[in-house]
């Protein structure tokens, strides 16, 4: 049998098959993490965003502890790596970058966006950051300071940017409808 | 655990993928440099080994802080001096200066 050639559903089906019958995974796992993949985008993390903008105490749990935050709005992070959660604050404004190779924060943001995995973004983010916001056409206030944060190992990182000015009174359904990739990430900064 | 944040250290100037197969997690613009405990990461499998599917020690990782210009010496916008760069390291690539 050559496995290049062999049909991908029966090889999946076979591989499955073997996993149950060894005891590896069951299919119950497995329905488990296809549904959480499926589920997983940007969406989750502006919901976590937006409650933070509306519950202190979430907010500190969200800084202390991302991945029992995430956990807290049902969002499964069994077998992923520990989630980091940096707050933007008046002075600093936080920047994430892979250098290594791509790591996200996948449970909270889905897929990556296709810069975030491109050569360019990664090696400009950690030379230029001031020069690839520019790009993003991002102005940051006089006298911010940049945290360029390089993800190299075991955390994964998403950013809590900070709630813009035009939306006193708003509910967290409404904040959360603001919230974009990009803010969490560090290249943007919601505006209203 | 050996450092405590606010620790000076200096990432090590050694370069094992020179040396043959290796899996590092401490990128190479950082080799040598000098930088700042920022904060305890926790006790992590040394993903050196486990990338090689052999027994991994628990190791601590750190979120280490250096100076941006201090890393790119050249062509860095003025007036942006306090710029920060924020990575974790694994505790065997630090050493006190």
């Amino acid at each position: 049998m050559n496995i290049l050639e062999t049909d991908g559903e029966a090889l999946l089906a076979a591989l499955r098959t073997l996993l149950a019958r060894k005891n590896l995974v069951t299919e119950t796992e497995i329905a488990e993490r296809m549904e959480a993949t499926d589920n997983a985008s940007p969406g989750q993390g502006a919901r976590m965003v937006a409650r933070a903008w509306t519950d202190a105490e979430y907010r500190a749990l969200m800084l202390e502890d991302g991945t029992k935050a995430a956990e807290a709005m049902n969002i499964p992070m069994r077998g992923m790596p520990p989630l980091g959660v940096l707050e933007n604050t008046a002075e600093v404004h936080n920047l994430i970058v892979c250098t290594l190779c791509s790591c996200y924060p996948r449970a909270v943001l889905g897929y990556p966006p296709f810069w975030y995995k491109s050569a360019a973004y990664r090696a400009r983010a950690v030379r230029d950051p001031r020069g690839l916001l520019t790009e993003f056409h991002t102005t940051l206030p006089d006298g911010m300071k940049i945290h360029v944060v390089d993800s190299t190992a075991d955390y994964r990182w998403m950013v809590l940017p900070r709630r813009p000015a035009g939306t006193e009174g708003w509910t967290a359904e409404q904040l959360a409808a603001i919230v974009r990739e990009g803010d969490m990430v560090g290249v943007t900064i919601p505006s209203v | 655990m050996n450092f405590a944040p606010g620790d000076a250290v200096v990432v090590k100037d050694d370069w094992p993928e020179a040396r043959g197969p290796a899996h590092i997690r401490t990128p190479h613009y950082l080799r040598g440099h000098k930088g700042r405990i920022l904060r305890y990461l926790g006790d992590h499998p040394n993903p050196e080994d486990l990338a090689f599917a052999r027994p991994a020690e628990q190791r601590p990782l750190y979120h280490v802080t250096f100076p941006m210009n201090e890393l790119w010496p050249e062509g860095r916008p003025k007036g942006h001096s306090d710029d920060e760069l924020v990575v974790e390291l694994y505790e065997h690539w630090l050493e006190r200066p």
